[in-house]
């Protein structure tokens, strides 16, 4: 039944991508769907087995790669952690097929998206049962070449090609990271496999590595370049880059991978490594940072963008930093709470906003929507309980994975905790939440409460849409009210043993207790500042002033705001400070002088050119006359003579110079 | 007896005019000719005073020899001559650089 999980979408892939000229349309997608949907069923009776009975299962297929002390093996385990994901992997996987049966009804190649939607369930599936690294690795780099794929579906547009190259190859730098964590693991623990590595960590908390005259701790190396990975994949800052850009692909596509799955392999893997990342506080540090920077500035930049899509992905950018950073405070459970609830109304978002883009003869641009809650109340409805949920609206799903996360936060203010940098992920991520609900907010204004900026032609063929596109988004938002209420004593309850030895927390990271013991008016703040954000979003977009004015201040936020609309310039600094000089040195330098200059010159192009030249000297010699020619006769009978008398007396290497300067002049 | 250092004088010396008899001649093709059989006269003279100076016949043997490779020589040489002079006209060593590469 486990390997079934896995090996029903990998069927489904390559029958539906090979076969899929024969099965044709409809029986790709019958087939395609019922597969992930059998496979989703019998993960969620894993997930009874494992997760709720207390199991853990392993399973050893055969042996994959066997040199000396490194070996490799096919091999699953499934312990709370993976059922988790496996859950909401196949759970949004089979939703998503449902829904793209009807979302790309028009496009003519249905078994070539089908096979791809499934074998990106299949390396994720993959990714999160592999019991050592290298399988993991298998399902990661999968990931990575079905999120390429899935990205170029629609190949003939050039925006789709260069998000897809940007995609695949911002995610090669954090794969390089990755490796070289592989590399690293297996150098100091001699094994790949986790079962072997978790337990010997401990062991290893006073070791350090001498490169280059450097002493470096090793598991805080270890991590840093797990960490790496963990950029790549989970778009934080930094190599966050290629998530908005993603967008260009089909909304099915983002809807699985952009928002529920792919990207939360990165936060997986720090998850899955929680065991290594408590003994490096270095790292711990490293998560809050860059995770809070993230979400401050996913979330503030969300708030300027225009397109309906790219404001969802970088919600989806602010709540990976979210997750990262309480994975940073050592709350590794809440984090995979999170990420589980996040699935739900993420997918829910994209899956609506797919409807809605639908309904508007594929416009994306939020500035020419309005009043669309007239003609589709039941997505604007689905859509308010994803925007809700997002902001931690009380009782929603977001609320109990979301606000404790910020409530763990504010522990920084018990003193004798040690933890003084959490301030900062507080301070970012509240702030965060206020940005998260208005520009939540401020899409559902723009696209359903406003009035309409759609053209007549579109207003005329606008409708909700059809019952298969319809259904996944109920399942959804039902998913997104119930969820958290439900799995919350379960994944986060105070002294639950769901995590049994999944998740490893240092006894002295451990601060639940502390949170539960907050004021009540800070347990209050986040859902206050949410409020607020509904509240702004509300008086901008209610009100009928405009703001248009000529002080400094205005033209100083003005300024702001234009720089956050270009994202605040990272795609350009990128560009300009790293890939055109890496183009240059690879024509100017790399081609220009290296490839075709001083190789084609010391090599066949020199050669060409060089011995016509000489060949020409030597034709010059040969005068015709007989007084020349005895000429050479004797001067060279002289010359030997020299050299040979010369030579008996004392050789010297610049009378070989003088040789070759007489053969170069002649 | 003889000098041995005259000979050996007299000889080189013969060989050295008749080396440049050839090398710096640049107009008449017979004086090469006659240097060449000058050249063949000086080491025929080295050779039998060198087999007189080590009493041994051989270097008298050989100058024999040398003596007809020589009348062999100048004879095909002067026949090329001939056949030259009547294609060309002339003997001028300058003009004979129809062979320049």
């Amino acid at each position: 039944m486990y390997l079934l999980i896995l090996f029903l979408p990998l069927l489904g892939s390559l029958i539906s991508g090979f076969g899929g000229r024969w099965l044709g349309c409809h029986g790709t997608n019958v087939f395609s769907t019922s597969c992930v949907i059998i496979s989703a069923l019998l993960a969620l009776l894993a997930f009874f087995e494992i997760g709720l009975a207390g199991t853990t299962c392993t399973i050893f297929l055969t042996s994959w790669i066997k040199s000396g002390a490194f070996q490799v093996s096919w091999g699953f385990w499934f312990d709370s952690i993976t059922v988790t994901m496996l859950v909401v992997i196949t759970l949004i996987s089979s939703l998503v097929h449902v829904y793209s049966v009807k979302y790309m009804e028009q496009d003519p190649h249905h078994p070539r998206f089908m096979a791809y939607l499934e074998i990106f369930t299949f390396f994720m599936l993959i990714l999160v049962t592999g019991d050592n690294l290298i399988q993991m690795f298998l399902g990661w780099e999968g990931v990575g070449l079905a999120s390429y794929l899935l990205i170029n579906f629609w190949y003939t547009r050039l925006a789709a090609n260069q998000s897809a190259i940007k995609a695949l190859i911002t995610n090669r730098v954090g794969d390089f990271g990755l490796s070289l964590a592989i590399f690293s693991i297996f150098w100091v623990f001699n094994s790949v496999d986790y079962t072997i590595i978790f337990p010997l960590v401990p062991l290893f908390e006073d070791h350090f590595l001498m490169f280059m005259g450097f002493k470096l701790h090793v598991l805080t190396l270890i991590s840093i370049f797990l960490f790496i990975g963990a950029v790549g994949k989970s778009a934080q800052l930094g190599l966050h880059t290629w998530l908005p850009d993603a967008m260009e692909g089909p909304t099915p596509v983002s809807a699985l991978i952009h928002a529920a799955t792919m990207v939360t392999a990165g936060v997986f893997l720090m998850i899955r490594f929680s065991p290594l990342l408590e003994f490096s506080p270095t790292i711990l540090f490293i998560l809050i940072i860059f995770g809070s920077l993230t979400a401050f500035f996913a979330s503030l930049t969300g708030v300027f963008q225009n397109d309906l899509k790219r404001v969802i992905a970088y919600s989806t950018c602010s709540q990976l930093g979210y997750m990262i950073f309480s994975c940073g405070m050592s709350c590794y459970d809440v984090s995979l709470f999170h990420l589980a609830n996040h699935a739900f109304f993420k997918a829910l978002l994209f899956l609506s906003a797919g409807s809605v883009i639908h309904a508007v003869s594929n416009e994306q641009d939020m500035r020419r929507m309005g009043s669309l809650l007239k003609f589709m109340p039941l997505t604007y409805s689905v859509m308010l309980i994803g925007s809700l949920a997002l902001t931690g609206f009380p009782f929603l799903t977001g609320f109990y994975s979301k606000d404790f996360i910020l409530e763990l936060t504010q522990s920084s203010s018990y003193s004798n905790l040690h933890t003084f940098y959490v301030s900062f992920a507080c301070w970012l991520g509240s702030m965060s939440v206020f940005f998260t609900s208005f520009y939540s907010f401020r899409l559902i204004y723009l696209t359903f409460l406003n009035n309409t900026n759609l053209t007549r032609n579109s207003v005329n063929t606008v409708h909700e849409s059809s019952g298969m596109m319809v259904f996944p988004l109920i399942i959804l938002s039902i998913g997104s009210i119930f969820i958290g209420y439900l799995t919350r004593d379960l994944f986060i309850g105070f002294g639950t043993n769901f995590w049994a030895s999944a998740i490893f927390i240092l006894p002295k990271y451990s601060n639940f207790i502390e949170a539960e013991e907050l004021p009540i008016i800070i347990k209050w703040l986040p859902f206050a500042l949410s409020l607020l954000g509904i509240f702004f979003a509300s008086f901008i977009h209610l009100s009928s002033k405009t703001f248009h004015s000529k002080s400094i201040l205005q033209n100083l936020l003005a300024f702001f705001g234009f720089l956050i609309n270009k994202k605040w310039y990272w795609d350009i600094l990128y560009n300009r400070l790293i890939i055109l000089p890496i183009l240059n040195f690879g024509y100017l330098i790399a081609f220009k002088i290296l490839d075709r200059g001083f190789i084609e010159l010391s090599g066949p192009y020199g050669f060409t050119k060089f011995i016509p030249f000489w060949s020409q000297i030597l034709i010059k010699l040969q005068t015709g006359q007989i007084t020349h020619y005895l000429f050479f006769i004797i001067f060279s009978f002289c010359f030997f003579s020299i050299i040979s008398v010369y030579n008996y007396v004392n050789f010297t290497f610049s009378l070989v110079l003088v040789f070759f300067t007489l053969l170069f002049f002649i | 007896m003889f000098q041995q250092l005259n000979c050996t004088n007299i000889s080189s010396l013969l060989f050295l005019v008749s080396l440049l008899g050839i090398f710096l001649n640049q107009k008449n093709i017979l004086v090469m000719l006659m240097s060449l059989e000058m050249m063949f006269l000086a080491i025929s003279f080295n050779l039998i005073f060198s087999s007189i100076r080590l009493d041994d016949i051989i270097g008298q043997i050989f100058s024999l020899l040398i003596l007809t490779v020589a009348a062999a020589e100048s004879s095909i040489g002067l026949a090329i001559l001939v056949i030259y002079y009547r294609i060309r006209s002339t003997i001028t060593v300058e003009l004979m650089n129809l062979m320049k590469g």
